[in-house]
């Protein structure tokens, strides 16, 4: 993973929610970790930090499919960390009765393809569970984890990005890191927001991605997108794996004498619309990429924003129409999966369409 | 199947202690026919158990013919497993790839039970079900590599069998989601009064889904022609049954639905309980079979499947249990064939997994714009291949 640009990090030395009154500091110490072994950190930390933190799903008691909670039990015993029964359903609805109780509450779904089984639990159940109360119950310790996206070779069921479903859902925030170091400090904060997360890990990334994570307890803000690159000629917007991808494809306009501005959104919902827009103001035109199929996903959300204030308004205006390269309207293939990814070559091209409108 | 036809004039009974370790007597073997088609009656391995029902008798008919078509299509289903071990450890495989070795009984003795007009639905683990629903292993391999020629044209991999005409609805992806399609499935053989059952496998990690239960009530009430056949292989993925389940006597988990726990290890057994499952549903509506089985392999190909078991466990399994050396056993003790004849059976298969193999490599990917058909009646899609936004086209029917 690229380590261009890193922004600003923040770090607590004492539990609490995320909140504005943060502390930023400077990037310290840190060694070598690959996404698994961050996000595992984090869940040590978690664990560690606050006593009534728990974490739980199917496979987590031996250390998960993806190796995300090894040694967890070992660490904090069985009542603390422990297998469930497989079943989705079961473990969003106990999770946010868990958290209901004050707890915090670390589920794990395996895939993301597996949420399904649960949806109805964390939209209708969790994220509405404090509005409805007027106030009086919420389940805000409940973070749900599950791995997504595509891994080269997953097929239908191993390889989904279904984050544009619980976008839709007000209640919920979804939250998406880049690379090791994020996905650290994004998932903590994720624990400790007072609302219910789900917290999407790129599991093309978990092996793969390798960047220096500081040791300690530390926080990244929520809705707060990061600008990774400036530049001037294009916005590109992005999240979780496809930020590497959009990455190369800078790279490579670069070589044109493009100069992209990159955003990595972080957190989708709620989305840190002013970071973007102040972006497209500057720069004149937007690129929004992701791996959920084009039509219905979050671009489409994004695309519409920018042009509901970027559009001909203060002077600044949009200079070509919003780009969308994302996966094509078909369920996930088994064969054929780089022509459905959207790949950097697919991001060159529509950077230069739009540039050059 | 044999039994369908036998001659109830050469009817000879024979009974056969269960099978275990130690080797047998010679004297069992004085009772052997050259006939293909003589009946021998053989005791399965274990009692069935019943759950608010009278379990069938243990004495299940059988014939050399069919004895050694079950040897000779376990140890294909054997062989083609391991091979796609193979032909996964070597990336021909993509995608997620579920083993049934251990299993194959269940597969095999079902058949031997039913006809093709009943309908199959499974989950992922489905490469011998499709095998034993009639598919060739030319299609299994494709399917595999997602070659044009597989059973789903190369679209759907490992997870995805199907075999409409066979009545194997599949292949489905997803925990416990294939046991309510089933239920619809008996409801609309029920409705067609054409006297044909659904037998719907899960395993004992999806015997905890929620959907099941609902699944159970939905055909309970409404007495449809449904086996919920619980494949229990003791590991719902990593996690043993014990850790995941209150209670794993799972053929009793229907409560108002009758239940039989049943030696999934062995064929006859197997095929004794879905006879009897079948004539069962028809009168009074749905039953579960709990398959006391056993998976070698790990739950997946990325699941080596010897961190939450002893390679002991595994071993004793392989000695005591094998489905195919049991059906091995009981052809050399009534002599009905020799060893060296099913070792040649054996080569047999190896050569036709090989030369299916070797098929299925040369059949050609699917077409690129096969990425576009089927999502619906005429094909929908973005043709979003350049970024040309003019190039952005939508079909519909």
């Amino acid at each position: 993973m690229a380590l261009r640009g890193l922004g600003r990090r923040i770090s607590i030395g004492k539990r609490c929610f995320s909140s504005a009154s943060e502390v930023e500091k400077p990037p310290r110490d840190g060694k070598p970790i690959n996404l698994f072994s961050a996000i595992n950190q984090a869940l040590h930390i978690a664990l560690e930090t606050d006593p009534r933190a728990y974490v739980f799903g199917e496979d987590v008691g031996f250390g998960g499919v993806f190796r995300c909670t090894t040694g967890l039990t070992d660490r904090f015993g069985r009542n603390r960390v422990f297998n469930t029964p497989l079943c989705e359903q079961g473990i969003a609805g106990f999770a946010i009765g868990l958290a209901a109780m004050g707890n915090r509450a670390i589920a794990e779904i395996q895939f993301a393809d597996y949420i399904y089984p649960a949806f109805d639990q964390i939209v209708n159940e969790a994220a509405k569970f404090r509005y409805r109360s007027g106030n009086q119950f919420n389940c805000g310790g409940l973070t749900i984890r599950s791995p997504y996206g595509a891994v080269g070779h997953g097929g239908h069921y191993h390889s989904q990005s279904p984050e544009a479903f619980f976008c839709h859902v007000p209640g919920l925030k979804v939250v998406i890191p880049r690379s090791p170091q994020q996905a650290k400090g994004l998932l903590l904060a994720c624990i400790r927001d007072p609302n219910p997360v789900v917290f999407f890990e790129p599991k093309w990334l978990y092996r793969l991605a390798v960047e220096e994570v500081p040791e300690h307890d530390y926080m990244l803000p929520l809705s707060q997108a990061e600008v990774t690159r400036q530049g001037s000629d294009i916005t590109l917007v992005g999240w979780g794996a496809q930020l590497s991808v959009l990455e190369h494809a800078c790279d490579e306009a670069a070589k044109d004498g493009i100069s992209c501005e990159l955003i990595d959104l972080r957190t989708l919902i709620p989305w840190d619309k002013e970071t973007v827009e102040a972006s497209v103001r500057k720069t004149g035109r937007l690129l929004v990429s992701h791996e959920a199929p084009v039509t219905g996903g979050f671009g489409a959300e994004i695309s519409a924003s920018i042009a509901e204030c970027c559009f001909l308004r203060h002077g600044l205006q949009l200079e070509a129409p919003v780009a969308r390269i994302c996966g094509l309207d078909t369920p996930f293939p088994l064969v054929y999966e780089p022509f459905y990814m959207p790949t950097k070559n697919k991001v060159l091209d529509a950077i230069k369409t739009t540039v050059n409108y | 199947m044999a039994v369908s036809r036998l001659a109830s004039s050469s009817l000879s009974k024979l009974l056969l202690r269960p099978l275990s370790a130690p080797p047998f007597s010679r004297h069992f073997s004085a009772a052997a026919s050259d006939d293909d088609w003589t009946v021998l009656t053989i005791e399965t391995s274990i009692p069935f158990t019943g759950h608010r029902i009278d379990p069938p008798s243990r004495s299940v008919d059988t014939t050399r013919k069919e004895l050694l078509s079950f040897f000779r299509d376990m140890a294909r289903m054997r062989r083609m497993e391991i091979s796609a071990d193979s032909l996964y450890k070597a990336k021909l495989i993509r995608g997620f790839c579920h083993l049934y070795d251990g299993q194959e009984a269940v597969a095999i003795g079902m058949e031997a039970a039913i006809t093709k007009r009943d309908s199959i639905i499974t989950a992922y683990r489905d490469h011998c079900t499709f095998l034993g629903r009639g598919g060739t292993l030319v299609e299994v391999f494709s399917e595999l590599m997602g070659r044009r020629s597989g059973c789903s044209k190369g679209k759907g991999g490992s997870m995805h069998f199907y075999k409409k005409e066979a009545g194997f609805y599949g292949g489905h992806g997803i925990v416990g989601a294939q046991v309510p399609l089933g239920c619809g499935l008996a409801f609309a053989q029920k409705y067609s009064k054409d006297e044909t059952v659904t037998f719907a496998l899960y395993g004992d990690g999806a015997a905890n889904q929620g959907q099941l239960f609902e699944a159970l009530n939905i055909s309970a009430l409404w007495d449809l022609p449904v086996i919920l056949v619980c494949e229990n292989n003791h590991y719902g993925m990593g996690t043993a049954e014990w850790r995941a389940s209150k209670s794993p006597a799972y053929y009793k988990r229907g409560d108002y639905v009758p239940g039989l726990k049943v030696d999934g290890m062995d064929v006859l057994a197997v095929k004794q309980a879905c006879k009897f499952a079948k004539e069962h549903v028809l009168k009074n509506g749905p039953i579960i079979l709990e398959m006391d089985t056993y998976r070698y392999h790990g739950h997946s190909m990325s699941d080596p499947g010897s961190t939450y078991r002893t390679r002991d466990e595994i071993s004793g399994v392989r000695q005591e249990r094998d489905p195919i050396e049991r059906v091995r056993k009981l052809i050399l003790t009534y002599e009905m064939a020799c060893a060296s004849e099913l070792k040649d059976i054996e080569k047999e298969i190896r050569k036709e997994v090989d030369e299916a193999i070797r098929q299925a490599k040369e059949s050609p990917m699917p077409d690129p714009f096969e990425l576009f058909t089927n999502v619906y009646v005429k094909g929908y899609g973005v043709e979003a291949l350049g970024a040309d936004r003019k190039e952005v086209k939508a079909f519909l029917p």
